[in-house]
C-alpha cells in the first residue's frame, strides 16, 4: 500500500542541495531520508546512509543527478542509490512528487 | 537511431585502447567489429619477455577475453589479416573473405621486427621478436637446441636473451655499438648493464656486425661475422629495431610518409579514417612504447565519441629495462654533446650504483639511473615539467628525500611522492588516484589495485612502487585528492587556464564559467565545483556569487563534519589567547549541549565535538563567539608563544603580533588550508618552521617564513626575509599569502605552489617588487573588506539558512 507524505514547500529544497527528513521505518525506529533538488528542478529521495560508511549523503555536494558522499566522496546516484563504478553498493531510494508547490515522499506502509 | 559503424584494424594494444576509452565515454554510438591477424584476443605484447622468462603465462597477459569482447557487443575476427580497404565504399576486406562496412575506421597495425636484409635471414630458426608465435617458438627451440644468437643490443634483444638463457640455452648478443642501450645508456652504464647481464651468464660481441646465415637442411646453423670469425646458431632473434607497418594503409592510397600520417587529433588524410599506434608517424615521429600508444588512444576515443576535445602533442618517453635484477631508467636526452650542457653524475662502481643527470639551462634535459632508479619517476616529472632546478641543484643527485623531509625517517619512496607524481608511465596513473582507490574501494592486493586504477597492468615495472603506496597507505594517514593536469573530467582545462579565462571573460557565476568554458556537464563535479567557486571569488570579491551548493559541507555550514555525521565546533581565540568569561561560556554551551568530547586542539583552541547539525545555531548563538574557520580552505589559526610579554627569554610580543595577523586575516578563503605561527625568539615555542608562513621574533626584528608543513609529509618553511616592524609583518605575510590566493591551484597548500613556482619567485615577486608587493596586500585587505562572521549572520537570519532544520514527519 502507498503512503504519500507531504513533506516541504519545494523552494525550501535548495536547488544542486538536499534537506534531511526524519521518519520512522515499519519499527518505529527512526531514519533519515535525503530529499535532493537537483539543477533542473527534479526531486530525488534516497536513504540518507551511504552504501561505504554510513555518509550522511544530503550533506554532499549534488551534481547532476549525483550527490557525492561528504565522508568519502563515494558517487551515488539519485535516481537509482547506486554507487559509481568502481565502488559497490547501493542506498534505498524513495517515489517523489510535486503537488501545488509542494513535496511529497512515498513511504512504505 | 542507428549506430555508426566502427571498425578496428588491429587488435593490439593501442587499438584496443581506443575500443576501451571509447567505451567509457560514449558506449553506444557505434556498432564496433575488430579484425586481428593473430589467433588471440588482445594480450600484453610487452609482458612477452616475462613469458619467456618463465615468469608469467600467456594467460597471464591477456588483456580482454573473448568474453569481454562479447560483453561489449564488439564483432571480433581473429586470424583475420585485412589486406584490402574499398574507402569509396567504405568496406574493409580480410584475406579469408570476411569484410566489413565501415562509417569510421581506426588502423592499429602496429609494427614489423626489422629483419636484416642478409643472406640466409630466411632460414627456419631466424625469427623476430613481436608476438606470442614467436615467443612460443623460442620456447620450444630451447627445448631441442643449444645456441642462441640474438642480434642487436637494445631493450627487446637483452629481455629476449635473458628469457633465451633463462630457458636453457647458450645466449650471444651481437651489438654493432660499442656499448648496450646506446639509445637508453651512456657508455658508463651500458658497461656496467653488460657486467651485471654477463654475471647471468650472457655473452657478448660488441662493434660487431653481422654479415651472412647458413644453414643446414633448411634450419641456420651458423652466424658469420664481417670480421671473418662466427658462431655455432640454432636460432637467431633479430632485434635490430621495428618498423611502422602501414602497407595496408599505403596501398588504401591513404598518405604514408615512414608511417600513417596523422595530425594532432590522430586522423589520416582520409577524415573518416583514423590511426594510433606504432604504425603511425605524428610530427614525423614513431613511438615503440606503450605510454605514447595510450595518449594517442585517449585522444582518438575523444574524437571517435564526437568530443571534438583533446589534442596529441607528441610524448617524452622513459624507459625501463624489464630484466630481473636490473634496476635502470632512462629519459630524456643524455648524449655527450657540447651545447652548454652540464653533466651531474655520481658513480660507485663497487656498489653498482650509476647516476648522470644533464642539465641545460637550468633544467634537466636527461637523465640515465643504473643500479637505483628509486628516484626516476621524481627526474623525469622535473624534466617534463620543465622545472628550474638551481634551487635544489645541490641536493639534486641525493633524491627527492634529501629534501626537507623530515620526521619521517624509515618512510619509504612512495611515501615521499607527490599526489600528481606518475606511478605508472604506461597508463598514466598518479599516485593520488592509486591512494583514492585504495582507500575509497578497500583495496588490499596489487591485483586489486591494478583492476581499479590500471597501474602496474601494462608493463609492470611499477609494481614496486604500486606496492610500497599500498603498504604505506593502508598503513594509516589520509592523504587529499590529487589535483591532476585537467581540473577534472569536465573539462580539459588545467587550473591555470581555467583561472585565466575568469579573469579574462570576468566571469561571476559558475553557470556562466561553465558555459565560457564549454564544460562537459550541466553542472561540474564534486571536484570542479568547489574549485569553480574558489577561483571565482578570490578573482573577482565582493562581484563574483558565492555558492554555496558549490562547497564542501564544512564550509557550507561552517563546522567540521565527523564520520558519525556529526559536527564539531571550534569558536575563534585570536593568537590562542582565552580568557576566564570565554572559558565559562564554552564550558556552559557543553553542558547544555551535552557535548561528547571537548578537546584543546593543535590550533591552541577548543574544540567541542559530536554536536548535532539541528543544534549547531543554537549553539553558536549561546557561544556568542566568532567562528574559529577550522573547517575553512582558509585562514586557519595564528600559533603564538607567549612572547616578550611574560616570557624571560622572548625578544618580541609575538602574542600580539599572532592575534594582530589573525585578526587582520580572518573569513580569508584560500586555495586550502593556511596556518600561521609566531614565536617571540629563536627557540620557536610556536613551531614556525612547520607553518604556511612562520614568524620568528628576534631582536632586531621579524624573520619570516613560508611555505611549511606538518602534514602527511613534514615540510621545513624557508627563509623569505627579515622585517623590523610588526606592520611590515603584516604586509610582507600578507602579499606572500594574496598570491598564493591568485596564483595556486585549488588544494595546493603553499609548500606545494612554491615547489612549482620556486621560492626565487615568490622573493621576486614579494621583496623586489615593493609596489607589487603594496598592491597586493591591498588586493587582500580589499578582498576582507566587510567579512562577516559566519556565525552571527546565520544566528541572525535563521529563516534563511533551512539548511540547518531537520523535517520531521
Amino acid at each position: 500500500m502507498s503512503n504519500w507524505v507531504k513533506v516541504a514547500p519545494f523552494d525550501e529544497i535548495p536547488k544542486l542541495g538536499a534537506r534531511v527528513v526524519r521518519t520512522k521505518d515499519s519499527e518505529q525506529k527512526e531514519f533519515d531520508i535525503g530529499v535532493f533538488r537537483t539543477e533542473d528542478d527534479r526531486i530525488f529521495a534516497i536513504n540518507n546512509t551511504c552504501p561505504h560508511k554510513g555518509g550522511p549523503l544530503s550533506q554532499g555536494i549534488v551534481y547532476g543527478d549525483k550527490v557525492a558522499c561528504p565522508l568519502h566522496s563515494w558517487k551515488i546516484s539519485l535516481v537509482d542509490g547506486k554507487a559509481e563504478e568502481p565502488d559497490v553498493g547501493e542506498t534505498a531510494c524513495f517515489n517523489t512528487k510535486i503537488e501545488d508547490g509542494f513535496v511529497y515522499l512515498e513511504l512504505k506502509a | 537511431m542507428q549506430k555508426m559503424k566502427l571498425v578496428v584494424v588491429g587488435n593490439g594494444m593501442a587499438g584496443m585502447r581506443v575500443v576501451e576509452e571509447l567505451l567509457k565515454i560514449a558506449p553506444d554510438i557505434y556498432d564496433i567489429t575488430v579484425f586481428g591477424d593473430e589467433p588471440y584476443p588482445n594480450y600484453n605484447r610487452i609482458m612477452l619477455s616475462p613469458v619467456l622468462a618463465n615468469e608469467q603465462t600467456i594467460n597471464d597477459i591477456i588483456l580482454n577475453t573473448r568474453e569481454w569482447y562479447a560483453e561489449n557487443n564488439i564483432t571480433l575476427y581473429t586470424s583475420a589479416r585485412i589486406n584490402k580497404i574499398d574507402r569509396k565504399n567504405r568496406v574493409a576486406y580480410a584475406e579469408d573473405g570476411t569484410s566489413a562496412e565501415y562509417d569510421r575506421l581506426l588502423l592499429a597495425t602496429g609494427s614489423k621486427p626489422f629483419m636484416l636484409p642478409i643472406e640466409g635471414a630466411n632460414l627456419e630458426g631466424v625469427i623476430g621478436y613481436r608476438d606470442i608465435k614467436d615467443t612460443d617458438q623460442m620456447i620450444a627451440t630451447a627445448k631441442t637446441h643449444k645456441h642462441a644468437v640474438v642480434i642487436g643490443g637494445g631493450l627487446l634483444g637483452l629481455e629476449a636473451a635473458n628469457g633465451l638463457k633463462i630457458q636453457g640455452m647458450e645466449v650471444t648478443v651481437i651489438h654493432r655499438n660499442e656499448w648496450l642501450l646506446e639509445k637508453q645508456l651512456d657508455k658508463t652504464a651500458g658497461k656496467m648493464l653488460q657486467k651485471s647481464l654477463e654475471a647471468k651468464g650472457l655473452n657478448f660481441q660488441l662493434k660487431q656486425n653481422t654479415k651472412e646465415i647458413t644453414g643446414k637442411d633448411g634450419r641456420v646453423n651458423t652466424i658469420h661475422f664481417a670480421d671473418g670469425s662466427s658462431l655455432p646458431a640454432d636460432l637467431v632473434v633479430m632485434a635490430v629495431g621495428i618498423r611502422p607497418n602501414f602497407s595496408l594503409a599505403e596501398s588504401a592510397g591513404i598518405y604514408c610518409n615512414k608511417g600513417i600520417v596523422v595530425n594532432d587529433t590522430m586522423q589520416t588524410f582520409d577524415p573518416r579514417v583514423y590511426a594510433v599506434g606504432e604504425c603511425v608517424a605524428h610530427r614525423g615521429i614513431s613511438y615503440g612504447l606503450v605510454a605514447p600508444l595510450f595518449e594517442m588512444a585517449k585522444v582518438c576515443a575523444t574524437h571517435l565519441a564526437n568530443f571534438g576535445i583533446g589534442q596529441y602533442k607528441g610524448s617524452v618517453t622513459s624507459t625501463k629495462l624489464k630484466v630481473t635484477g636490473i634496476d635502470l631508467f632512462s629519459a630524456g636526452d643524455f648524449g655527450n654533446i657540447d651545447d652548454g650542457r652540464e653533466e651531474i653524475v655520481l658513480h660507485d662502481a663497487v656498489g653498482g650504483v650509476y647516476k648522470k643527470l644533464v642539465i641545460k639551462d637550468d633544467k634537466i634535459i636527461g637523465s640515465v639511473l643504473y643500479g637505483d632508479t628509486a628516484d626516476g619517476a621524481w627526474y623525469f616529472k622535473m624534466l617534463r615539467d620543465g622545472k628550474p632546478i638551481h634551487e635544489i641543484r645541490d641536493h639534486l643527485m641525493f633524491g627527492q628525500d634529501s629534501l626537507g623531509n623530515t620526521g619521517h625517517q624509515g618512510q619509504d619512496k612512495a611515501a615521499a611522492m607527490t599526489n600528481e607524481m606518475e606511478v605508472c608511465g604506461c597508463n598514466g596513473v598518479c599516485k593520488g588516484t592509486i591512494v583514492k582507490a585504495i582507500q575509497d574501494q578497500g583495496l588490499f592486493t596489487i591485483d586489486d589495485v591494478k583492476k581499479q586504477t590500471k597501474a602496474g597492468s601494462s608493463c609492470g615495472s611499477c609494481v614496486g612502487l604500486v606496492e610500497q603506496i599500498l603498504a604505506s597507505t593502508l598503513g594509516g594517514g589520509y592523504a587529499p585528492p590529487s589535483t591532476s593536469k585537467a581540473v577534472c573530467g569536465c573539462t580539459d582545462k588545467n587550473h591555470e587556464e581555467v583561472r585565466a579565462e575568469i579573469r579574462t571573460h570576468k566571469y561571476l557565476n559558475i553557470p556562466d564559467a561553465m558555459k565560457g568554458m564549454s564544460w562537459r556537464t550541466p553542472n561540474g563535479c564534486a571536484t570542479c565545483r568547489p574549485a569553480l567557486n574558489y577561483y571565482l571569488l578570490s578573482t573577482w570579491p565582493h562581484e563574483a556569487v558565492d555558492d554555496p551548493q558549490s562547497r564542501f559541507i564544512n564550509e557550507r555550514v561552517h563546522a567540521n563534519i565527523q564520520k558519525d555525521g556529526t559536527y564539531s565546533v571550534i569558536p575563534r581565540m585570536y593568537g590562542g589567547v582565552t580568557s576566564p568569561d570565554q572559558l565559562r561560556k564554552i564550558a556552559d554551551v557543553a553542558d547544555k549541549y551535552a557535548v561528547p568530547m571537548v578537546k584543546v586542539t593543535g590550533g591552541q583552541r577548543i574544540d567541542l565535538l559530536g554536536v548535532k547539525k539541528e543544534d549547531l545555531v543554537d549553539m553558536w548563538k549561546d557561544l556568542d563567539m566568532p567562528s574559529g574557520y577550522a573547517y575553512a580552505k582558509g585562514i586557519r589559526t595564528v600559533k603564538t608563544c607567549v612572547g616578550s610579554e611574560f616570557c624571560r627569554f622572548g625578544t618580541q610580543n609575538s602574542t600580539q603580533m599572532g592575534i594582530d595577523i589573525e585578526k587582520a586575516f580572518d573569513h580569508m578563503w584560500a586555495p586550502h588550508k593556511v596556518k600561521f605561527a609566531v614565536s617571540g625568539c629563536p627557540r620557536n615555542c610556536a613551531e614556525s618552521g612547520i607553518k604556511d608562513v612562520g614568524i620568528i621574533g628576534v631582536d632586531s626584528g621579524w624573520e619570516i617564513y613560508v611555505g611549511g608543513n606538518g602534514g602527511i609529509k613534514t615540510e621545513v618553511a624557508q627563509f623569505l626575509c627579515k622585517v623590523k616592524t610588526s606592520d611590515e609583518v603584516l604586509e610582507y605575510s600578507g602579499a606572500f599569502i594574496q598570491i598564493y590566493r591568485e596564483e595556486a591551484r585549488y588544494l595546493d597548500r603553499t609548500v606545494h605552489w612554491i615547489e612549482r613556482v620556486g621560492l626565487e619567485y615568490v622573493k621576486q615577486r614579494i621583496l623586489e617588487d615593493a609596489e607589487g608587493r603594496k598592491a597586493a596586500f591591498e588586493r587582500l585587505l580589499y578582498a576582507l573588506q566587510g567579512a562577516v562572521n559566519p556565525w552571527a549572520e546565520r544566528v541572525e537570519k535563521r529563516e534563511q539558512h533551512k539548511e540547518f532544520e531537520t523535517i520531521t514527519i
